[in-house]
């Protein structure tokens, strides 16, 4: 007989050691006071870090579901990021939308890029992908750039704070608690997406394309759902982290951008929720503890992934031992 | 200036850069066609072959000159020097994963070159580095056009190097075993072709080519910096797509187009230089769209 490999589970590992309810409902309950309680311990500045760290697990979990899940990789996903922040500046400064409105604009606008730009290529190699991929960022890049609209190489300033039924979401405290939900809600999203249907899907097509479409997958369809899920998570977080710096510039959406949030998925293990999440923080506390090493960060991130890649490549987080 | 002057100047100007594109279409087409891999590093060999030609060029020049003679000498050191970088490369990131996932590959591919790219940031601290050779300004005047020896040198150059490589992939039996290779590894092996050895042969010439082109371009424009390997490594790609990825021909051709695309596309109202960059890229999204084949390539196969 056959043997099947049990089918691998986004919390990676987690679910062997936290195997009773009541285990688990500690575990989230610890987590959520741990989440609530951190500005109080870290101080103003650790909240601002934490807070960009936490827009970094928005932004590795939804590439997560590109590289991750469907096996595809993406090298522009901060254009992503960037159409979701320049939808909200431009509709919020130039035609006074409230942000709640711009949001679901942003993500409509992202999903349509993501049609345009992923429906012809996924037909081909999957090689072609990474590299239309790394053109579309410096197409989104470049394009804000020149744009008048954009604000050109200076970027868009004085984005409005949103207002949710009578809060100013103003001060960092807020936005943190804000990419608190977002993230929470990020992860919910992504462990139904892994369980469902269409995530089952995924993993078939990641392991064998001409089998899975031999099963009745369409492989077209169900990588394009990918790429457009990538684009959900991704234009969501620009959309907030406008509204947090409530300033933009070309800059922030570099290839350089696209490279760390690929890092983040890759270094802490790709497909695995813990792991993405612990990517996202090496990413952002690294250069942190760092701070001395100047030029030599990157430096250092690329040999890691590079070591990662030659020499574990299910990455950092540790692979489920067999039981 | 009238319409004819603008475009004669472009037309040399699309020559000179279609050049450039075409020597890195080379090596991208040539590793692609042999191991099927998407050499994302190879971009970045041609930037350390320019930064490898800038050493050399500085140690020589008490000895060679600047001039012509020193950028040669210190050109065809670099590309064996850099084309052994590449060979190192395949063995010590590619080979062991040659049989993992693709994307395990793409990403590792993507690692190697942000080494290079990061290491050569860390040593250049980002800087500008000049060049530091002294070619002149001598060049032939035709009515209006002025060509200069440099471009007419460095057309030669890589028109010299093209002709080279086609010979000895069509004529050598180095190059055939390339050929059997790309049709069929595993048959290969078995009719006793030594696969890594060819492998290693088609690094090193792919990775040479790149490093020549690395070290002209640090010549020609007169500085080099850490990242122009990546914006041409993804107009090289564009050009090898657009002549037929694989297909060697194809790559010179898809260069040329590139080169002249970009420096007409330019002239087109409304497209400025700002959006050069931006204009080959969507000529990169068309061709995939409707001809992803390109124009030499051979239709697709394998669909993974």
């Amino acid at each position: 007989m056959a043997q099947f490999p049990e089918r691998p589970s986004p919390w990676g590992g987690l679910g062997a050691i936290l195997d009773t309810p009541a285990k688990r409902w500690t575990a989230i309950a610890v987590i959520l006071v741990a989440m609530a309680a951190a500005p109080f311990v870290f101080g103003s500045y650790g909240t601002v870090i934490l807070t960009n760290a936490l827009l970094y697990v928005l932004l590795a979990l939804g590439l997560n579901v590109v590289v991750g899940y469907a096996g595809l990789l993406d090298l522009g996903f901060a254009a992503f990021f960037a159409v979701g922040a320049y939808t909200v500046g431009i509709s919020t400064l130039h035609f006074g939308l409230n942000f709640w409105l711009a949001l679901p604009l942003a993500v409509l606008i992202a999903i349509i890029a993501g049609v345009v730009i992923g429906a012809p290529t996924l037909r081909l190699r999957s090689d072609y992908l990474a590299i239309v991929t790394l053109g579309f960022g410096e197409i989104v890049r470049i394009t804000a750039r020149n744009l008048r609209e954009t604000g050109g190489a200076s970027g868009l300033i004085g984005i409005d704070s949103p207002w949710l039924f009578g809060w100013h979401i103003r001060t960092p405290l807020d936005f943190y608690y804000v990419f608190c939900v977002l993230v929470i809600l990020g992860v919910i999203a992504s462990v139904r997406l892994a369980n469902s249907r269409l995530g089952r899907a995924w993993l078939y097509v990641r392991h064998d394309e001409d089998a899975a479409e031999a099963m009745g997958i369409d492989r077209v369809r169900v990588k394009l759902a990918a790429y457009i899920v990538g684009a959900i998570y991704g234009s969501i977080g620009g959309a907030f982290f406008a509204a947090n710096l409530g300033a933009i510039s070309p800059e922030s959406f570099s290839f350089r951008q696209s490279v760390l949030i690929l890092m983040a998925v890759i270094l802490g293990g790709m497909g695995k929720i813990p792991g993405v999440i612990l990517g996202a923080f090496i990413v952002i506390l690294a250069p942190e503890l760092l701070r001395d090493f100047g030029d030599l960060r990157l430096l250092i991130f690329a040999v890691g992934l590079l070591l990662i890649m030659l020499f574990r490549p299910s990455g950092i987080w540790p692979v489920r031992s067999k039981r | 200036m009238t319409i004819f002057d603008i475009f004669t100047n472009q037309l040399l100007n699309g020559i000179v850069l279609g050049s450039f594109y075409a020597l890195v279409a080379l090596g991208y087409t040539m590793v692609f066609g042999v191991v099927k891999l998407l050499n994302f590093a190879h971009g970045e060999l041609y930037m350390v072959g320019g930064f490898a030609g800038f050493l050399l060029l500085s140690f020589l020049a008490p000895y060679l000159g600047p001039g012509w003679f020193g950028v040669a000498v210190s050109m065809v050191l670099a590309m064996i020097a850099v084309g052994f970088l590449g060979v190192v490369i395949e063995r010590v990131a590619y080979a062991p994963m040659l049989s993992a996932p693709r994307l395990s590959i793409l990403i590792t591919a993507l690692a190697v070159s942000l080494v290079l790219q990061n290491g050569m940031l860390t040593l250049t601290k980002g800087q500008y580095v000049p060049f530091g050779a002294a070619l002149g300004f001598g060049g032939v005047r035709l009515g209006s056009l002025f060509i200069s020896y440099n471009q007419m040198v460095l057309v030669g150059v890589a028109g010299a190097l093209m002709l080279g490589l086609e010979l000895f992939v069509s004529r050598t039996q180095y190059g055939r075993a390339m050929r059997a290779i790309a049709v069929d590894k595993d048959m290969s092996r078995l009719m006793g072709i030594n696969v890594n050895a060819v492998i290693a042969v088609t690094f090193f010439l792919g990775s040479a080519l790149a490093a020549a082109a690395g070290t002209m371009a640090g010549a020609y424009y007169g500085s080099l910096w850490y990242f122009m390997g990546f914006l041409i490594g993804l107009k090289a790609f564009t050009a090898a797509v657009i002549g037929g990825i694989g297909s060697i021909p194809g790559a010179m051709l898809g260069g040329l187009i590139l080169g002249l695309l970009e420096s007409f596309g330019t002239q087109l109202p409304g497209v400025g230089s700002e959006w050069k960059d931006v204009f080959s890229f969507s000529v990169l999204i068309l061709v995939l769209v409707f001809k992803p084949t390109g124009l030499l390539g051979k239709p697709e196969q394998e669909r993974m």
